[in-house]
């Protein structure tokens, strides 16, 4: 029952070391109590500016989602109650638009996913050139998001002067309207181009952490690539994928600009971002606009809660490895 | 080393703070002076504007202490931009460019300053210069509340040496089941018969395709606010248009927009092209164009209706929360003057004077030499359109390729994104048309009250 070290148990050192939550309680004193209010003392400016400036605004945003208000008409502000939630729930645009994030946002980060792995493991070795080929990998994620979509609009998948249609035409095969037959694979091509390197530069991290002797004693042991890839390398990326999964999600769910410069939300390509932005500035809908805004930051914590929670052993203790 | 490294620190902290603070007293003094002003600007980026730009400094020598600042921005992205600034009463900008759908609007709101003082009272302005159907669409009670700084409407573009290869004549007033058929004989491996619109946008598919539907006898709504977007004649006019594209239209219709058709019309990749009159003198010049010299222009198609282009006008303003209202003004009125003309036609080039503002502008001999391809035409469509009644039925709003009521931005870009959708062959038109039939009637109930 008793924790309290005895001599003995001091000197024998780690042969039997008192549990770390015990200790803390004995060691907890007022000095101890006083360094950690301190602590929280530094902290609180920091933390007090980000509530105000999340949290505020977003109390704002529910208020105004309980408005009947277009900029256009502004001598009709009027409280409406719940309308807007029932205009969001029963027409077919936030489904649909639901539907077209996760497609294009799922696809994306598979796909940039896959490539990234595939780059990763092409350049964990050395070679000759080595520096400049990464160099030279990272740079479609260094563009600028508007400028990527104007090149990919203009030079690359144009129907007439596009190169992916030249190339095409050399190969003998006909030429494809990307834009029009093909708008969810476009927004889908330009992002998994321009995301692939972010992908690369986290798997490449965890490929060059894993433990050279390990690999060594596995092909020792008669393991084949393919065999240490599947049983050593990938196990041990786990952490570094979920890390990219969530950082690259998090930054595919907020794309706008492709949309809005290639396809302004035609064929199944109008994600929530671009339907907010829709409802706000074309719409000039602000309750509207209010309200899609609250609903998707609803399902948002609900998703992430549940993922962060169930599928993401990096957050939890003891995900280690 | 402790004490140097936290010198080094405290070194840099104190400098960079200095950068930041110096930075911030520059920006919030802005015109030191009293008496230096800096009007901000927000346009469009067309190629006119573009020239004004230019020559701001000719204006800024004449006014000396004013200054101007251009932002320029895409048309929706302006659209945008100035309706939230000018809604929220925020006065970001001293001047605005803004459409002829917008001014009647905004004016009756409130939002922009009745110009007709300032213009009427200068007798040198010559105020009633301007082409009366253009003044007319941007006045409200007779106030005027911007100056058009120029003004199209649509015509038929067609390169002659594909027509007389194939030959092929066409009138000065076709009709569109003749333009179609011309299309489908035009079309071959090496050219389209025919670019139209097809980008999902209110004033980009939606232009041309809403006179079209008024040619066919539709309309958007009736006189009494009914929406009438899957009435018979809007089905037939869509499902024409959309067949016209899908037998001799240009590739990947969903793109193209009038810069896209435009440089498919520079490089000869198509053969007709039914779209903004203002493209004319783009394409005659033959710094840019390789077509330049090739073209005719007639009249925009019609069917049931005398006369079917449409009318648009790109005009300065002056919102209501600018602090320089008078030299706000004194730009306003230079940008659209007579002299303004005679700068850009002396120091640019007789082709890119903004055109489809003043009747006197069609007086000018150089300008009459430069442009006679296509200034004749421009002056006679002009003058000939109605924006009263541009269909074969009343219209409780003034205006042609547009309605001119708040909602129909979201309305039309709504619609126009189901049309899309119908060109791409995703939907039938009749499905597209019905959706739009519901989206307009919430908008058109709204009208009612």
């Amino acid at each position: 029952m008793s924790t309290i070290t005895s001599p003995t148990s001091g000197l024998a050192g780690p042969a039997n070391p008192t549990p770390p939550r015990a200790r803390d309680k004995e060691s907890i004193s007022l000095a101890g109590k006083r360094k950690a209010r301190q602590a929280r003392g530094l902290v609180m400016p920091a933390l007090f500016f980000s509530i105000a400036l999340t949290q505020i605004p977003f109390l704002v945003t529910i208020y105004f989602s309980f408005l009947d208000w277009n900029q256009l008409r502004p001598n009709e502000i009027k409280f409406t109650g719940l309308s807007n939630y029932v205009t969001v729930f029963t027409g077919s645009e936030f489904f649909s638009s639901l539907v077209a994030t996760v497609t294009i946002t799922g696809s994306a980060v598979i796909l940039s996913l896959l490539f990234g792995l595939l780059f990763a493991v092409l350049l964990d070795r050395k070679f000759f050139g080595q520096g400049v080929v990464r160099t030279l990998m990272i740079t479609p994620f260094l563009i600028m998001p508007a400028a990527a979509a104007l090149i990919w609009k203009w030079s690359m998948l144009d129907a007439n002067v596009g190169m992916v249609n030249v190339g095409l035409k050399l190969i003998g095969l006909p030429p494809v309207a990307w834009n029009t037959d093909f708008p969810a694979l476009t927004i889908i091509i330009l992002l998994t181009w321009q995301y692939t390197p972010f992908m690369m530069l986290i798997l490449l991290a965890g490929l060059q952490s894993q433990s050279r002797e390990v690999l060594e004693a596995a092909s020792v042991d008669g393991a084949g690539p393919w065999r240490t890839f599947q049983w050593m390398t990938l196990p041990h990326l786990r952490q570094y994928i979920e890390i990219a999964v969530l950082l690259g999600g998090i930054m595919l769910l907020q794309v706008f600009d492709p949309i809005a410069i290639m396809t302004k939300g035609t064929g199944g390509t109008k994600t929530l971002s671009y339907l907010l932005y829709e409802r706000a500035f074309i719409g000039l809908d602000i309750g509207q606009a209010a309200a899609f805004g609250v609903v998707t930051v609803i399902i948002t914590i609900v998703v992430a809660t549940i993922a962060l929670r169930t599928l993401f052993r990096v957050f939890m203790e003891g995900g280690t490895r | 080393m402790l004490a140097r490294r936290r010198a080094l620190a405290i070194g840099a902290g104190l400098a960079i703070s200095a950068i930041a603070l110096s930075g911030c007293s520059g920006a919030g003094g802005g015109g030191g002076s009293a008496k230096e002003v800096t009007l901000t600007l927000a346009t469009v980026n067309n190629p006119q504007m573009k020239d004004m730009e230019e020559l701001k400094g000719t204006f800024e020598k004449q006014n000396p202490g004013i200054k101007v600042n251009f932002v320029q921005m895409e048309e929706g992205d302006l659209r945008a931009a100035v309706t939230a600034d000018v809604a929220s009463g925020a006065g970001q900008y001293d001047i605005v460019t803004v459409g002829a759908y917008e001014v009647p609007q905004w004016g009756a709101l409130g939002w922009l300053k009745d110009l007709t003082p300032a213009l009427e009272s200068d007798a040198s302005y010559d105020v009633k210069d301007i082409l009366e159907p253009v003044r007319k669409a941007i006045s409200v009670d007779g106030k005027q509340y911007a100056a058009p700084f120029y003004g199209e409407s649509s015509i038929l573009m067609y390169n002659k040496e594909m027509f007389a290869a194939a030959g092929l004549t066409i009138s000065n007033n076709p009709t569109w089941q003749e333009v179609r058929e011309y299309a489908k004989k035009l079309n071959t491996p090496d050219h389209a018969g025919i670019c139209l619109r097809g980008k999902p946008g209110w004033g980009d598919l939606f232009a041309p395709l809403t006179t079209v539907v008024q040619t066919f006898g539709g309309a958007w709504y009736d006189e009494n606010w009914k929406a009438q977007v899957n009435a018979p004649e809007f089905k037939e006019a869509v499902n024409f248009y959309v067949d016209t594209l899908k037998e001799s239209g240009e590739a990947d219709p969903v793109s193209n927009s009038f810069t896209e058709c435009l440089n498919l019309l520079q490089t000869g990749k198509v053969a007709m092209w039914y779209d903004a009159s203002v493209a004319a003198s783009i394409l005659e010049d033959p710094k840019t164009s390789a077509v330049a010299g090739k073209m005719g222009y007639v009249h925009a198609p019609t069917y049931k209706t005398k006369e079917s282009g449409w009318l648009w006008s790109w005009n300065l303003a002056v919102p209501n929360t600018t602090k320089n209202s008078d030299a706000a003004t004194t730009f306003v009125k230079w940008a659209t003057s007579k002299e303004y003309q005679q700068l850009v036609g002396t120091t640019l080039g007789w082709t890119r004077v903004p055109p489809g503002a003043r009747n006197s502008t069609y007086s000018i001999p150089e300008y009459k030499e430069a442009a006679k391809a296509f200034a004749p035409i421009t002056l006679e469509v002009m003058n000939s359109v109605n924006p009263v009644q541009p269909g074969l039925n009343p219209q409780p709003w003034v205006g042609i390729q547009y309605v001119t009521i708040p909602e129909f931005q979201d309305v039309g870009n709504q619609v126009a994104q189901l049309v899309a959708d119908a060109i791409a062959g995703r939907t039938t038109v009749d499905e597209a048309l019905d959706k739009g039939q519901v989206i307009a009637q919430v908008a058109g109930d709204k009208q009612k009250k």
